[in-house]
Formats: C-alpha cells, sequence, structure tokens
C-alpha cells in the first residue's frame, strides 16, 4: 500500500511530469486562463493518459514484443492514444457540451501531448509491469492536473494585477511557469 | 486598529477619522430666517418619487400636502412654508451627477400660515397602524441620510424584539444628531415610546458615541422614566451604519444580503424620533431639519434648522459665509457624504450636513499601486477583501467582485480612508454597483423586448393563418356557389327541355 | 517479418476504427445543444444588426467561434459578459461600450404618420395610426434601427438613452501603473 502512494507521490510531485520533465507544455500554456476549462483538461488528459498508458503496455507486450516489432512503437502508441482522445472527445461532447465549447482546439490536441505519448514511452524504458504502468500514467496525470489548476490559479491572480506592458500576457505567464518548475524542483529531496 | 479596540467596541474593523467635531458641536441650533424662494424635489427618498397634487400659481400654507406618494416604497412632500407655488420644472438635485431632477419652486410670502393640522393629545392611545399611517402622512424619512421611507420601516418591522435608536452620529464634523440630543432629549424620548409602542418592541436600546458625553446625558435624563436603556458606544467610524450599531450593541451580525428584521432588530435614527414625535404630537409633517453647517472653510460653523428646499448658499451665508476658498463642498458627512459642485442645490430631507473643505482636508493624492499591505481589510467593518474586490473590478470582473462579497460592502468608506496608496477603493465599489444595476435594468428590458418579439411573431403567423383559413373558407364558398349556379343552369335547361 | 508489421498494424487500424464507429453510434450528439442555449440568451428581436439572419443565425455563427461575443448591439455590455463566460473566451468590451444603450426617437414635427415604421418594429415598440404622429416606448425599444432604416422624411433616429438621477452612477475610476 505504501509502495503505491509513494509511487503515486513520485510521479505526482517529484518528477511532475510539466514542472520537472517538461512535458505537455502545450495544454499548460493554453487552457490556464479559466478554472472550469483548466480542470476539464485536466480530468480529460487523466482519462487519457491512464487510458493509454494500460493500452499501450499491452500493445508493447502482447504486439509488438512477442512480434520483434519494438520499431513500430510510436507508430502503435499514437494509433492508440488518438483513438482513446477521439473517444474521450466525443464522450465530453455527448456528456457536457459547454466544457467541449471551453476546451476548443486543445481537447484534439491531446493526442499530440507530449506527456501522453512520453509516459508511455518511460514504462517501456524502464521496464515496468502492468500495475506499475498503470499507477505511473495515473500519477503523472495527478500531476498534470495539480500543476493546471495552480498555475490557472495563479493566472487569474495575474490577470488583476498591474502587469508592466511589456511582461502582459504570454512573458509573466512563462516566468511565473519558471519559478512554479523552481519551487517543483524543491521536491527532489523527497524521493 | 488594535487587538484592544477590536475587543472593546464589538465591531469588525473600522477607522478613526479626526472628528472636528468641535468645530460645530459647542453651538446652539439656530434657526435659519426664511429665505426668498425654496426648492422643494419631488423625490428626497428612497423609491419612486411624490406625485405633485397642486397647481402652478397656487397658493399653500404650510404642511400642506403638495404632492403624494406613489407605489409601496415612496414619501409624501408636503409645502415647507406658507407661499405660492411659482414653477415646477427641474432644478439641479443634491446628487454628485448634478442632474436635475423635477422640483417645485415655492415663493415664500413670509406669513408662515400653516394649514390645519391634525394633532393628538394622547398618541399611546392610538392602533399601530394608526401611528405608521399618519408617520407616513407626514413624508418621514430615515433622516440618517438612507432616506428610506420611515413608515414602511415600521410596517414591515411590527412584533420586533429590539428597536435602536442610532445616536451613533460616527461621521466626521457632523454634529446634528448630537445637538439634537442635547436640546430635544424629552421630544426624542417621547418619539421613540412612540416608535416602540407601532412596532410592539420588547426592548428599546439608544446606542450613543462616547464622544458625545453631554448627549448622553441628557437622554439618559429624559429616559430615566421610561424603560429604555441608553447605552454609551466607542468612538469609531462607522459606528452609526445601522448593520455595526446592531453588532455592537447585540452582539449579533446581519447575515450577508440580510435586513436587521431577519434577527428582529429594527434601527431608526435619533432624528426620525424627533420627527415621528412632531408629526403624532402636532401633526406637523417633515418640512424642516437640523443641518451641520461646517468645514475648515466656513467662517462661523453651527447647526442650524434650515426648511426642506433651502438653497446650500443661503445657510453658508448665514453661517458667515466662506473664510477661505473651498476645495470641495460635500452635502453629508465626509465619508459617506455626496460631492456637489453648485451651492443652488437644495437641503433635502436625507441632507444631514453641508461641508466646506480646505485643500488639507480632503488631502488629495495620486493613486499609486497596491502593495498588498491589506490595511482596507483591516478597516473594512463588512469583512470584506477591498483590495482584491477592486481588483477584480479593476480587471472589468464584476462577477468576480459579487464573488467577494460586493453586494455586502456599505461603502462607508473605511477602505479608501486608510488606503496608504490612495487608491479610490470605494469609488471602484460604486462604480461596480452602479454597473451592475445598469447591467440588471438591461437584462430586465432585454426579458421583455424579447417576450414582445415573440408575442408580436405569433400574432403576425396567427393572422397569416386565419387569412389563409379565410381565402380558403371563401375559395369554398364561391365554388360552392357556381357549383349550385352550374346545377341551377343545368336544371333549368333541363326544365326548358 | 515485414508481413507481421504490416498486418499487426492493419489489424490494428481496424478494430480502433471499428471501436471509434461503434463509439460513434452510441454518443451520437443531435445538432449542437450550445446553440439552442445560446439562442436563448440572444435578444430574440431578429433584428439583423450582427448582420447575421435572426437571431438563431447568431447563436450558430457564435457556437462555432466565427462571430466575436459582442456582435449585439441591443443585448449590451451584459450580453457579451455572458455569451463570454458560456463560451470560455475573453470578452472584448471595447466595441460595445463606445456607443452606450440607445432608443429609437421620433421628431414629431417631421413625422407625417405613415405607419411604416410600426409595421417593421420587431418589438411593438411604436404606437401611432395612419396620419397620426407616432411614438416611441423606451421601456421596449432594442434600438435595432430598422425603423429608421424605412421612415421617409428621417423623423426616426437613435438617441442615446438620457442618464436620469436613476440610471446615472459613478464611472471607473481610471488607474495607471505607474512605469
Amino acid at each position: 500500500m505504501s509502495e503505491i502512494f509513494l509511487l503515486l507521490l513520485g510521479t505526482a510531485l517529484v518528477n511532475n511530469v510539466v514542472l520537472v520533465k517538461f512535458l505537455g507544455l502545450c495544454p499548460f500554456m493554453g487552457v490556464s486562463r479559466k478554472m472550469d476549462g483548466a480542470l476539464g483538461m485536466g480530468m480529460a488528459t487523466t482519462f487519457v493518459l491512464t487510458f493509454a498508458t494500460a493500452a499501450s503496455w499491452m500493445l508493447e507486450h502482447w504486439l509488438l514484443q512477442p512480434l520483434g516489432i519494438q520499431y513500430l512503437r510510436i507508430l502503435g502508441f499514437i494509433l492508440t492514444i488518438a483513438a482513446t482522445v477521439q473517444f474521450t472527445e466525443m464522450a465530453i461532447r455527448k456528456f457536457s457540451p459547454g466544457l467541449y465549447q471551453v476546451l476548443g482546439i486543445y481537447l484534439p490536441l491531446i493526442t499530440t501531448n507530449c506527456a501522453v505519448l512520453g509516459v508511455a514511452l518511460l514504462n517501456v524504458q524502464e521496464k515496468n509491469g502492468f500495475l506499475h504502468s498503470l499507477l505511473y500514467g495515473f500519477g503523472s496525470a495527478l500531476g498534470f492536473t495539480l500543476v493546471m489548476l495552480l498555475f490557472t490559479g495563479l493566472r487569474v491572480r495575474l490577470s488583476l494585477a498591474q502587469v508592466p506592458a511589456a511582461f502582459a500576457g504570454a512573458p509573466i505567464g512563462f516566468v511565473v511557469a519558471g519559478l512554479l518548475s523552481l519551487a517543483f524542483m524543491g521536491f527532489a529531496g523527497l524521493a | 486598529m488594535t487587538l484592544f479596540d477590536r475587543f472593546f467596541s464589538g465591531m469588525r474593523g473600522g477607522v478613526h477619522p479626526e472628528g472636528r467635531k468641535d468645530l460645530s458641536a459647542a453651538r446652539g441650533i439656530r434657526a435659519l430666517p426664511l429665505p426668498q424662494k425654496l426648492f422643494v424635489p419631488l423625490q428626497q427618498h428612497i423609491g419612486a418619487p411624490a406625485i405633485p397634487v397642486v397647481n402652478v400659481g397656487e397658493r399653500v400654507l404650510k404642511g400642506q400636502l403638495i404632492a403624494v406618494a406613489q407605489g409601496n416604497v415612496s414619501a409624501p412632500v408636503h409645502a415647507p412654508t406658507s407661499g405660492i407655488i411659482v414653477a415646477l420644472g427641474d432644478h439641479v438635485a443634491p446628487h454628485p451627477s448634478g442632474l436635475p431632477v423635477p422640483t417645485f419652486t415655492l415663493a415664500c410670502d413670509g406669513l408662515e400660515e400653516w394649514a390645519e393640522l391634525q394633532t393628538c393629545d394622547d398618541p399611546f392611545a392610538l392602533e399601530a397602524e394608526d401611528i405608521s399611517a399618519r408617520v407616513a402622512a407626514a413624508g418621514i424619512v430615515g433622516l440618517g441620510g438612507a432616506t428610506f421611507p420611515s413608515a414602511l420601516k415600521l410596517k414591515l418591522s411590527r412584533g420586533m424584539q429590539t428597536l435602536i435608536i442610532n445616536g451613533g452620529e460616527c461621521e466626521p464634523y457632523l454634529t446634528c444628531d448630537d445637538r439634537i440630543m442635547r436640546e430635544r432629549a424629552t421630544a426624542i424620548v417621547d418619539g421613540i415610546s412612540l416608535i416602540a409602542q407601532a412596532v410592539a418592541a420588547k426592548e428599546v436600546v439608544v446606542g450613543i458615541e462616547d464622544n458625545k458625553p453631554e448627549a448622553i446625558e441628557a437622554m439618559r435624563g429624559a429616559a430615566r422614566a421610561s424603560s429604555m436603556k441608553v447605552v454609551a458606544m466607542p468612538s469609531m467610524y462607522p459606528m452609526g451604519s445601522e448593520k455595526q450599531i446592531i453588532q455592537v450593541l447585540t452582539g449579533q451580525e446581519i447575515p450577508a444580503g440580510g435586513r436587521p428584521a431577519d434577527i428582529g432588530v429594527l434601527v431608526h435614527n435619533v432624528a426620525t424620533a424627533f420627527a415621528v414625535q412632531q408629526a403624532i404630537r402636532y401633526g406637523r409633517p417633515l418640512i424642516s431639519r437640523i443641518v451641520t453647517v461646517s468645514g475648515g472653510a466656513i467662517k462661523s460653523p453651527g447647526n442650524v434648522e434650515a426648511l426642506v428646499g433651502t438653497p446650500v448658499r443661503e445657510l453658508i451665508d448665514f453661517a458667515g459665509g466662506y473664510s477661505q476658498p473651498a476645495a470641495r463642498m460635500v452635502l453629508g458627512g465626509p465619508m459617506m457624504g455626496q460631492h456637489i459642485t453648485n451651492t443652488n442645490v437644495p437641503v433635502v430631507k436625507g441632507s444631514s450636513g453641508i461641508l466646506a473643505l480646505t485643500p488639507d482636508e480632503i488631502g488629495q493624492d495620486e493613486a499609486s499601486p497596491c502593495i498588498r499591505c491589506a490595511a482596507c481589510v483591516r478597516a473594512c467593518p463588512v469583512g470584506l477583501l477591498p483590495l482584491d474586490m477592486a481588483a477584480h473590478i479593476r480587471g472589468s470582473d464584476l462577477s468576480g467582485a459579487v464573488d467577494l462579497g460586493l453586494k455586502d460592502c456599505i461603502a462607508c468608506g473605511s477602505c479608501s480612508y486608510v488606503c496608504p496608496a490612495h487608491i479610490p477603493l470605494v469609488h471602484f465599489f460604486n462604480y461596480a454597483k452602479g454597473d451592475l444595476a445598469a447591467q440588471e435594468r438591461s437584462k430586465l428590458k432585454q426579458e421583455a423586448t424579447k417576450k414582445l418579439a415573440e408575442a408580436r411573431s405569433e400574432r403576425i403567423a396567427r393572422v397569416e393563418r386565419e387569412r389563409a383559413e379565410m381565402m380558403a373558407k371563401r375559395k369554398a364558398a364561391r365554388a360552392a356557389k357556381e357549383r349550385a349556379a352550374k346545377e341551377a343552369a343545368a336544371k333549368a335547361a333541363e326544365e326548358a327541355v | 517479418m515485414l508481413v507481421a508489421a504490416i498486418v499487426s498494424l492493419t489489424v490494428l487500424g481496424t478494430v480502433l476504427g471499428l471501436l471509434l464507429g461503434l463509439a460513434a453510434r452510441y454518443l451520437r450528439v443531435e445538432g449542437n445543444p450550445i446553440i439552442a442555449e445560446i439562442e436563448q440568451m440572444l435578444p430574440g428581436s431578429q433584428c439583423g444588426q450582427c448582420g447575421y439572419p435572426g437571431c438563431t443565425g447568431a447563436a450558430q455563427a457564435l457556437a462555432d467561434g466565427s462571430a466575436p461575443v459582442n456582435l449585439c448591439p441591443p443585448g449590451g455590455v451584459a450580453l457579451v459578459q455572458a455569451l463570454a463566460d458560456k463560451l470560455g473566451v475573453d470578452a472584448d468590451l471595447s466595441g460595445v461600450e463606445d456607443q452606450g444603450p440607445q432608443v429609437a426617437e421620433v421628431k414629431e414635427e417631421i413625422c407625417i404618420g405613415c405607419t411604416r415604421c410600426y409595421k417593421v418594429c420587431p418589438t411593438d415598440a411604436i404606437m401611432g395610426a395612419a396620419q397620426q404622429i407616432h411614438v416611441v416606448f423606451r421601456e421596449a425599444c432594442t434600438a435595432c434601427g430598422k425603423c429608421v432604416d424605412v421612415c421617409p422624411t428621417e423623423a426616426l433616429s437613435l438617441q442615446a438613452v438620457p442618464v436620469t438621477l436613476q440610471s446615472w452612477y459613478w464611472h471607473k475610476p481610471k488607474l495607471e501603473v505607474a512605469a
């Protein structure tokens, strides 16, 4: 049990996908204007990431390795990820049209979210078992959602601050993201 | 403010502005000589404006009804003196906008001839409804500054637990309530008993700030025979605000968005109590009030009993005029009063003071960026976050400000007063409240016009349909006729054969 | 080896495609539900000032993002805010503020009582009869400008709503960042 907890903590905080590994920065900057959108993005990515890690583990161990065609790994993984994202998009459109509207282009872009592919590839690289892979994916997604919410909170406050004209908009966003990243580096001692 | 203050005042936040009450407190109330002309606005209260019932050119008597209340929330207006109504038209309103408002112009004839008044020798024998009806007929509104029709408050608050009489007068400079309590304590206590009778209050508390020891003394003396309590409250702004005085005297806080009645409390001002006594005992409607004329730019400040409708200029002249050019004119207190630019504006029922302030007194500085010191948070008597609310409003996020409690802001100005960066916080809140109200109005209008548009398209469709039906019917009738004609022709031909 | 690669990828693709096809069947959405919601928010006077054929067209354009949220002059600032919240975009209030709310007004000395204006008014805000001077009910006028277009004598014009004591409020304080 404590191992599971440590694994989740390690992936969510110490090895945070966004702020420590710098994966998935596109939605991190793009959908962090409003809390609703950020939360929706976090949940959609959580679903896709967890599901895609499981699917890619199966693909790797049941198809690519037995047939010895590991060189098709990236192609195969992208295929499964794209299908998962498509499915998520359809589900969100059906059950939450408002969120669908808010997420806009960033929803199909989860396909190219490097965090999703990155986590799947890292799982293969580190030769993780199925459960381990699943937790690794889920923990990363939790970390992604966490920093999305943190950063969105900061940006909402930033939008009210009197930022000097040269820094207004994206520049101050990047400065803040950098500071947040520094803060997350501090978790390194936990590991 | 220190922890000590907080513990003993029973109020959250608050500030200690310099009182400057000694300018006008020492001198007794003087009656203003009758001016030549009075300007009596139809709207001197919260709610719908009154409807005029006298014509231009008509002679009216002192205390005669000249405009009647319209709708539920409204108050009638009476002639402040005898004379001739020379005009009914736009006159500059006692309002920071300087916009005009429909106003009676009354040329005084100097006779001060009273209309027939309905007096009452034994007011305590009156029914509660009768008392509030007489208060309504006298056009009495809250004289503390809110100008909410008093009779409505009485009606809505029947069976209240506690009646609080507000003698706080926490605004700097103002001493009109102080003076009225010192000089007319017996009448005020009589008026309080009448209000208590009208609402059947179980407990009556008079709260007076402890910087007015003479007033407390006078009120205690007058109230000795009755069961009402006269309580000295710590001097702190905004002690005279309804919500704050309730919190201090009863220890209860009004829930957000609620009214005092929600916790069984009714608050009236001391001057209102006096007006109620005058109305019930002597039948005199509310046609005059005590006004503090003060400020560094006034030669001899003091309190004046002025008729409603007297131009501000007359009061300033009576107080010796200006000792130096005034940098700003304020109607009411310096914290919450209305900034005016024209001294032709009349004194109305809610005008508690006229202040001519010097540049030193207004101390205007350029605003600088917020340093997040949170002085405003400590000062806010309602417990809001003025700095965050202002930031949201500046960023055009009004709904964000509402989420932070904008609607509970009492606009007391404590935050602006303490802000070291001189940010006009309360100005932001007033703007936001006004803008939200405007948005609300346009939303209501949009809903109404949408209904109209739908009704119209429905009507057009119906007319269209009816026309089509009519056409079809006519066509059928014509066809039937033709057929009948044809048949008749055939028959005729047959018969002919 | 090569065959295995080709076959496995083809099978994988086909299976995923089939699954997605099934999902699309079960999760199908009829139309765009958000269009109806947006249309509910619009004034519904079908005035056409936005350049779209009526409020339904405008709602569609808003939903697919081809129209800005400040397209509706009669809706005012409140509508822009509401639409921006609904669609999750930033409200651009600059285009709306400069005009302020308006209403149509009849210049009585030029009105010939031709009745053309009240026939086109989408909210029945104009009262009048043939050969009589027409009057606009301010409360019902959405300032759509249709009457202005049909008036043969230019007696109708859009005027800013006069500020009264009831509608006046403090302007927004201007605070610039000290550079």
